[in-house]
């Protein structure tokens, strides 16, 4: 903030305080304690029937307009508010938040630390650390991917055991670490309104549903062309890039004709966000063990 | 009602036809924005009540119809009807401007209707309360201009040598939203119902809130003071109390609101320094509003029985109580470890609606109850037993709706903030949802016994203007004062 605004904002704001208290001060003249009789002296005006008492202003009324700019003062002395002026006790929201931070993690890092050590197979199977991953789940999780894991249109199912990006233990923290971009390039271009229904039937068949198989036969080339680049000669799919496996019945984003259709002339933007800066290490730590128990066998689930 | 036919000696011929279709529309305004509230606090207790013709009725386009049409349409109403016959009789003189009055009148019911077309369409430049695209803008401009011309222009000619306290009220009001309404209306239009705010970022939310927090401040109670400082001495027929008091809580009030809004914008993007100062004047506001509050219920000194058989003085006095509780809860919400836990909560619902239902609704109502016999040539209402049934509806509806919002707001505020041992979150959002459910129940009710009582009210009206009167038939022309 430049000199100018500074000594501005501090000129009007003292202005009009003083110009308030001045008003205050030079009306209390015939101030009056409350239990002494009101003077009940009318002044006179008369407008359509309603005159008007000079009563003196309430006197525990003024000593509270008093007290306000009192508080006033001495919170204007202490906390920023008077332009560039930083107040004596150097508060700003932003070291409001850090320290309350500090004192968060100080708190909290022996809490989530003491697993940091332990290999995310073994933590799955930590009752305790699995009730704390719980929690973390549902506060940060469970938004998009449903309170169970169980997913939602265009959110990964994190308990069938079907991986975009690998469901091995580190692949998983990874994927938490830094986030992935899941995209399926729109193909309306390319291959046209007929191309796309052909290789709408071919994806179809992949998965053994029910299909044209014609217009499959033609979608094959299409597929061979231009998809298996991503998702596999046999459609599998490649963890590496987080192609869906396209054989397995499992639909990120709906299963039926009209929705591959979609797919394929619009393409997907599928996008988990990096955590490593929200949540730190030790609890990325703990919630990878939690996604990796949701596929375990029940029996081995906590 | 004795005091109504208080001879008010030599004066002209007032200007009554427009105070009477004000206090009409006020009634039937009133009605319609009561009624959407009731609906969509209904929709957050029974989600399927948004599918009743989607998108239209979706709550939030419906919510910003509510809250324009309760505001500006029944509160605008009430503030234009009451400020023509206030400023006429305390200033002895006929409404100035000619065809303005009138323009000022339909211009209103325009930009109504426009609101109640637009909104439900989802026309909307996203800027609470100020929601309204920039031709319809424009017209509340031109329209609020011509209020200004007439007001002012009454003033001007005045046979009083004083002016009253009532009309410093009214005309701080006028004039501030004239200046709020256009500068944060500053837009550039892309289309004929799109346009993008002339600012941008911090600075459009502080422009926002300046405005917004000015709505309440100057809108919903300058204006409100002015009725308030006029219909509570005139009901009571009793002097009002302190013109000391009235001139020191006058430009302490309007000098000191003005800074306020920020206090709508804590732990946010503008700088510490203009939250602390909005926080800061929000706190010495605390003694500028409760100066109307004493001067309005000490008025009443020596005339306190007078409740016992007026309900209209019983609106205007309660309507004050809820005016000093509101207008000391809002610096206490305005302090920043207050507003960590209210921010986002039904606490703020509650509270704007103790002002909004409490203060600015009662008021108003009294002021018609007082009003409609006048302008119809009545001796009293058609039957002041209703108005004591619409008292009784009025104010426990306005208790269980802020009593509701409050439990809410305080959980909802305990529970996003309760954390675990482990420094995770208690509960998810949707758990602070659910646990909100009986409150929402309670708040319906609420807004329902505040509506039912509006539809009593346009039955007593309806009655009262049908009702035959001696009056009327002897003058055969504008009923007044006699």
């Amino acid at each position: 903030m430049s000199t100018f605004w500074s000594l501005w904002i501090i000129g009007l704001t003292l202005i009009n305080l003083v110009l308030v208290l001045w008003v205050l001060l030079a009306n209390r003249k015939v101030a009056v304690r409350d239990d002494e009789t009101p003077e009940n002296r009318t002044t006179g005006h008369v407008y359509d029937g309603i005159e008007e008492y000079d009563n003196p202003l309430p006197r525990w009324w003024f000593k509270m307009f008093i007290a306000t700019f009192i508080f006033a003062g001495a919170y204007l002395i202490i906390y920023p508010g008077l332009g560039a002026f930083e107040g004596l006790a150097g508060w700003t929201q932003e070291n409001q938040l850090e320290k309350q931070q500090m004192k968060a993690d100080a708190l909290y890092s022996e809490q989530f630390g003491k697993y940091n050590a332990m290999p995310i197979a073994e933590l799955a199977r930590d009752r305790d650390a699995m009730k704390m991953g719980l929690r973390l789940f549902a506060n940060n999780c469970a938004v998009c991917h449903g309170a169970d894991g169980g997913g939602n249109y265009g959110f990964p199912n994190l308990t069938d055991n079907d991986w975009l990006w690998g469901g091995e233990p580190e692949t998983i923290k990874q994927t938490l670490i830094n986030g992935r971009k899941g995209i399926m390039p729109p193909w309306a271009a390319i291959l046209g309104e007929e191309g796309i229904a052909e290789t709408t039937e071919y994806v179809l068949s992949l998965s053994g549903r029910e299909h044209d198989s014609e217009l499959a036969s033609a979608g094959a080339e299409h597929f061979q062309r231009n998809c298996v680049v991503c998702h596999g000669a046999d459609g599998s799919g490649n963890h590496a890039l987080g192609a869906p496996n396209l054989t397995d019945d499992i639909w990120l984003y709906g299963g039926q004709p009209q929705d591959i259709r979609q797919t394929l002339r619009d393409g997907r933007n599928g996008v988990m966000p990096a955590q490593k800066e929200l949540l730190k290490e030790s609890r990325i730590h703990l919630l990878a063990a939690y996604v990796y128990s949701l596929s375990l066998p029940l029996d081995e689930q906590q | 009602m004795s005091s109504n036919l208080v001879a008010a000696g030599d004066h002209p011929v007032y200007d009554y036809k427009v105070v009477r279709q004000f206090a009409i529309m006020t009634i039937v305004w009133g009605i319609v924005g009561m009624g959407v509230g009731v609906l969509i606090a209904a929709q957050l207790y029974w989600p399927q009540l948004n599918d009743i013709f989607q998108p239209y009725t979706h709550f939030g386009r419906l919510r910003p119809l509510h809250t324009n049409a309760v505001i500006f349409a029944f509160g605008g109403c009430a503030l234009f009807g009451t400020s023509y016959y206030v400023v006429q009789r305390t200033c002895q003189a006929k409404l100035f401007g000619g065809w303005l009055v009138p323009f000022t009148f339909w211009g209103w019911q325009l930009v109504i209707v426009l609101a109640a077309i637009t909104l439900p369409l989802g026309y909307t430049t996203s800027k609470e309360y100020a929601e309204l695209e920039w031709p319809i803008d424009i017209l509340i401009a031109v329209v609020w201009v011509s209020y200004a011309i007439v007001f002012f222009g009454t003033i001007v000619k005045r046979k009083t040598a004083h002016i009253y306290v009532a009309n410093w009220f009214y005309g701080g009001f006028i004039l501030t939203v004239a200046v709020l309404h256009i500068v944060n209306s500053a837009a550039i239009p892309v289309s004929w119902m799109k346009s993008y705010s002339a600012y941008a970022g911090a600075a459009d939310a502080m422009v926002q809130w300046w405005y917004g927090h000015n709505a309440v401040g100057f809108f919903l109670t300058a204006g409100f003071l002015g009725m308030m400082y006029y219909f509570v001495p005139k009901q009571a027929d009793r002097p009002v109390y302190s013109y000391q008091l009235s001139i020191v809580h006058f430009w302490a009030l309007i000098s000191i609101y003005i800074w306020a809004g920020a206090h709508h914008l804590h732990y946010s993007a503008l700088p510490d320094w203009a939250q602390s100062l909005g926080m800061v004047m929000s706190l010495i506001l605390l003694a500028p509003s409760w100066g109307g509050m004493i001067n309005g219920i000490m008025t009443l000194s020596g005339a306190w029985h007078k409740l016992r058989t007026d309900p209209t003085l019983r609106f205007l006095v309660v309507s004050l109580s809820f005016y000093g509780m509101s207008t000391f809860e809002g610096p206490m919400m305005s302090i920043k470890t207050v507003n960590a836990l209210s921010h986002n909560t039904d606490w703020t619902i509650g509270h704007v609606h103790s002002g909004a239902l409490g203060w600015v609704a009662m008021i108003s109502i009294g002021a018609v109850y007082h009003l409609l016999p006048i302008l119809f040539g009545r001796k009293e209402m058609y039957s002041v037993r209703l108005i004591n049934v619409h008292f009784w509806l009025a104010t426990i509806g306005t208790v269980l709706y802020i009593a509701s919002m409050w439990v809410n707001g305080i959980m909802q505020g305990l529970m996003w903030r309760a954390f675990n041992d482990d420094g995770t979150l208690t509960y998810s959002f949707v758990e602070a949802v659910q646990a909100s459910y009986p409150g929402y129940l309670v708040r319906f009710i609420g807004g329902a016994f505040f509506f039912s009582g509006m539809l009593l009210m346009a039955y007593n009206a309806y009655r009262t203007a049908q009702a035959p009167s001696e009056e009327k038939t002897q003058t055969g022309a504008e009923p007044q004062a006699v």
